[in-house]
């Protein structure tokens, strides 16, 4: 085969239903269900995965090569990354490489978060330096983006503009957990109660269950298959150090992301002006600003105004987070990594259950500090 | 609750007698923090604990109003903190006066004792 029909393309990408909780199912069960859902969207069999990054729950340890051996796989080659925008990069170099040829990406959460009186058990980090001061997740986040508010005397109005723009997006998606919730403006963001201090609930991710999951195989293999082959252009991952572990400043969360942005955009040979459709990780409203800046659209400080009049809304140049994000659509834990992926493959495919970005081609993918840039 | 390791011990065993500690590099005469096996700066493994001041000022805060779990009291302050040695910690801004921090001010430990094992290197606004 040559090096070019090596190439991978995603084939199949599927959510399951997302719900606040969804009684009855398992981590295992809806990871199960998005495999199902993303393989037949691909038109392939079980019997043609022989590579596999699954994480059902938060089995970081073995998730792969347990669900693996659930599913009933023979030997299968395995990613390392958590499903998602890396993962992506990583199961089609793995492709590429000729070391598998359909990898399935899978992950999916339900029956973890019960303890209400506490924070959801994936935003507890039990670090020996973090956990004794009371961090979780959207105090851990709301560090960088206070300092990033300070430095540039940003508002807090500009930055729940953000979030009244995710949150409406998914109003408008009939698949999102908080349809139907808006419309929000500013306002009603800055009218919710404060969590974590510049961010107020509306301005932070939700908790839900649910699974995706996302195949990829060779392009010469996608053309025999009934489905638009998406193509991976380019893509990589960035790390400061371990999560939860130090000072989390904004001139380290900055850091995120650039790396990889400019490796993303020089292997695809495309420039930032030709990407339609930003699926950026919307787990707390400034995350956004971040990633604009990350990725080169505009320079530190200037985020609050390039995001803002429409910029980032369907209809605008930049529209981000089509689905409504983790914001309205789901948050699992850790499978809403894999439902950016998802987003952005249905938007390249004209199929997104609302907020079609008319004629999308490419789509860029951010998730923390990992990138990949996906077109049809 | 911390549960320290041979690695962190001495930092733990010397707030519960009141010194903040960190590591320092007898070679490059750089600070170390959180705790590990070799100096971030030089690679050197000659990482030795000393003493340090107690003071800095904040670099960015948090009001936590929603508590990580039953056992914090909301409202709670949590910051990072730049010590005036040049290394930062995370840690909480307590004090009658904590709701009012803001970057850039100036703080100095407090301790505060949670447990027989346990005594927290906290910050406090300084006058």
């Amino acid at each position: 085969m040559s090096r070019a029909s090596r190439r991978a393309v995603i084939i199949g990408a599927s959510n399951t239903r997302q719900a606040r909780t969804l009684p009855g199912e398992t981590s295992g069960s809806v990871t199960l269900a998005a495999t199902r859902l993303a393989l037949g969207d691909a038109g392939l069999d079980l019997a043609d995965v022989d590579g596999l990054t699954a994480l059902p729950g938060l089995d970081y340890a073995s998730g792969s090569d347990a669900f693996g051996y659930a599913l009933g796989l023979p030997t299968f080659w395995t990613g390392r990354a958590v499903p998602g925008p890396a993962a992506v990069v990583e199961a089609a170099q793995a492709i590429e490489w000729g070391l598998c040829d359909t990898v399935l990406l899978a992950g999916g959460q339900a029956g973890l978060y019960t303890d209400r009186g506490s924070v959801a058990p994936w935003t507890r980090p039990s670090h020996e330096f973090i956990e004794c001061w009371g961090l979780m997740t959207p105090a851990e986040w709301a560090l960088s983006a206070r300092e990033y508010m300070h430095r540039y005397s940003v508002k807090p109005e500009r930055i729940a503009y953000i979030a009244s723009v995710i949150r409406n997006n998914g109003s408008r998606n009939p698949e999102a957990v908080y349809h139907g919730r808006g419309p929000f403006t500013p306002d009603d963001i800055l009218a919710s109660r404060m969590i974590a201090d510049p961010y107020h609930l509306l301005d932070c991710c939700t908790t839900s269950e649910g699974g995706s999951a996302v195949v990829l195989t060779t392009a010469e293999r996608a053309r025999d298959l009934d489905r638009t082959g998406v193509e991976v252009l380019g893509g990589g991952w960035d790390s400061w150090g371990p999560s939860y572990t130090h000072p989390p400043t904004y001139d380290r969360a900055a850091t995120w992301g650039r790396k990889a942005g400019a490796a993303a955009f020089a292997r695809a040979g495309i420039s930032r002006d030709d990407v339609d459709v930003f699926e950026f990780y919307d787990n707390f409203s400034w995350e956004i600003v971040r990633y604009f800046e990350a990725l080169g659209y505009c320079e530190a400080g200037e985020g609050p105004d390039f995001v803002a009049e429409g910029a980032i809304e369907v209809g605008g140049r930049y529209p981000v987070v089509t689905d409504g994000g983790t914001m309205s659509h789901s948050h699992t834990g850790e499978s809403q990594r894999l439902q950016r992926v998802v987003q952005a493959v249905r938007q390249l495919r004209g199929e997104s259950a609302a907020n079609q970005v008319p004629d999308a081609r490419v789509a860029v993918v951010t998730v923390v500090g990992e990138v990949v840039l996906l077109g049809v | 609750m911390p549960r320290p390791s041979a690695l962190t011990r001495p930092f733990w065993d010397a707030c519960r007698v009141g010194r903040l500690t960190v590591q320092r590099c007898t070679r490059c005469q750089g600070y170390v923090f959180v705790p590990q096996e070799f100096c971030r700066h030089c690679r050197s493994t000659t990482l030795t604990w000393v003493e340090t001041a107690g003071t800095g000022r904040i670099v960015t805060y948090t009001v936590v109003w929603r508590p990580q779990t039953p056992a914090f009291t909301a409202p709670y302050v949590v910051a990072v903190v730049e010590l005036d040695e040049g290394y930062q910690m995370i840690s909480n801004i307590v004090g009658s006066d904590a709701a009012g921090a803001a970057v850039g001010d100036r703080v100095r430990v407090r301790f505060v004792r949670v447990s027989e094992a346990v005594t927290l290197p906290c910050f406090e606004l300084a006058a």
